[in-house]
């Protein structure tokens, strides 16, 4: 480790590894910072992502996907279970532990240096400007200087809140998570389950992602709106104790969707935001990986030519918020609005939606099938979501 | 006053990331509420593993408030 470079990155998750190897790439010096022992654990996440989506970023490799997903089934309030065909759309569950361990290795192929257990506790920030670290590594503290810091830092993104940054979220937007990887059920593992309603998960849904037929991630989101009156933990409990009793335990993990737009101002002089931190995440599905790692790397790129020509301003690095709201920022924005109009459906409301998809037959019953049939039946229903792609 | 129990907590930041004050340190193993704490129970309600407690019951008219922030 030096005591400089040219960017630091703080986070080793797939937007900071993008990041940091997109910066490298482009010719500079770059320093990613972990804070745990080991890149990709603990694994915080469902660990479902669309092929689709995937490919954009980069080449899947068999040994990051667990299982292929080939269809969704959502499930009503009032518990019927309504079948949509993808079809040729296909999804797969991720291995993180491996995906997130390669990404990286994949970036330290282009130079980029990796320090795990280092813990970022400040940032050097004379005059208002970022200018590198604060870090705590086995048991010493350093200060590592870099013209631009990339915070890839995750939901709390502390970081973006010592740049002076305004990363505060609406309690309703945030998703409060907890997830359970159950051994010894019987799943189709071809399907993903959504189950929806306020009984179940409140202001989100409840997942079942499938590994294999004998294990799956299950787990829930639900508003912060709503969490206040009962938390994610008794929500899961009492779904677990219900479906799968005599399930075991693998593995338990909480954490924080923020369900948003992206942040208002991603970017400060010597400092650019990646990924959660920035709020980069799907507000309908909290997906956030492929999202990540265009932000990524779209701020690396913008990086390495921001210190090449030795303006690292907020002004110059801007082009990078700029080039993310053409790349997905603006889609964001409109499924947002449709996050809204969704929110605001009652249970009676999507059991009635449930009634309709399910009068049409499975083979028909795709995304935009489904979405004709509903505005036939009850247009009030989603009026709102109409609204939404009229305006688009 | 809110009260941490660390022994619950999974350090997944959720309560960092809605406080409207910056009043909670993560640390590698421990999380810590500072001084300018407004008491608003958002950190308390948003965790998904009850790590946080309200010591005091405090007035149905400040948590409305908080919660608009």
């Amino acid at each position: 480790m030096r005591d400089s470079y040219d960017c630091i990155v703080v986070g080793g998750g797939p937007g900071g590894a993008w990041a940091a190897k997109h910066a490298a790439e482009n010719g500079v010096s770059v320093l990613l910072l972990e804070k745990d022992r080991e890149v990709g654990i603990p694994v915080r996440c469902a660990e479902a992502v669309s092929e689709k989506g995937l490919k954009t970023v980069v080449e899947p490799q068999p040994r990051w996907i667990s299982n292929i997903i080939e269809g969704f089934v959502i499930v009503s309030p009032d518990g019927r279970e309504v079948a949509i065909d993808t079809g040729k759309e296909r999804g797969y569950m991720l291995d993180r532990k491996i995906f997130d361990y390669d990404l990286v290795q994949m970036a330290t192929m282009n130079g980029v240096e990796v320090m795990t257990k280092a813990y970022v506790y400040d940032l050097i920030k004379p005059n208002g400007t970022v200018q590198g670290v604060r870090v705590q590594h086995m048991g010493e503290h350093h200060d590592i200087r870099a013209r631009i810091v990339i915070g890839a830092d995750g939901v709390e993104s502390r970081v973006g809140r010592w740049a002076g940054l305004r990363t505060n979220i609406k309690m309703k937007d945030m998703e409060s998570c907890l997830q359970m990887t159950l051994s010894n059920i019987k799943v189709d593992p071809k399907y993903i389950y959504f189950y929806l309603g306020r009984d179940v998960a409140p202001g989100g849904y409840l997942w079942i992602f499938p590994k294999n037929e004998r294990v799956a991630n299950v787990g829930l989101g639900i508003s912060g709106e709503y969490a206040r009156y009962k938390s994610a933990k008794e929500y899961l409990k009492e779904f677990i104790g219900r479906h799968f009793p005599n399930a075991a335990v693998l593995y338990t993990v909480v954490g924080g969707v923020p369900c948003a737009t992206t942040l208002k101002k991603i970017v400060a002089d010597g400092l650019m935001l990646v990924g959660d931190a920035a709020h980069q995440v799907n507000p309908i599905s909290g997906g956030g990986i492929t999202t990540a790692m265009i932000a990524g790397k779209i701020a690396g790129g913008v990086a390495a030519k921001a210190i090449a020509e030795d303006d690292v301003s907020e002004n110059r690095l801007s082009q990078y918020a700029r080039d993310w709201h053409k790349a997905e920022g603006k889609n964001h924005e409109r499924t947002y609005k449709i996050k809204q109009a969704v929110y605001k459906l009652t249970d009676e409301d999507l059991n009635k939606t449930a009634d309709t998809i399910l009068s049409v037959p499975l083979e028909k019953r795709t995304l935009a099938n489904i979405f004709r049939t509903a505005l036939f039946r009850h247009p009030s229903l989603i009026l709102d979501v109409v609204k939404v792609f009229m305006t688009k | 006053m809110i009260e941490v129990i660390n022994d619950k907590c999974d350090f997944c930041g959720v309560c960092v990331a809605v406080c409207p004050v910056d009043s909670i340190d993560l640390f590698e193993a421990r999380i810590e509420i500072k001084q300018n704490c407004i008491d608003c129970m958002l950190c308390v309600w948003i965790c998904p593993v009850e790590t946080l407690a309200a010591i005091e019951k405090l007035q149905e008219v400040e948590c409305e408030t908080a919660m608009i922030v």
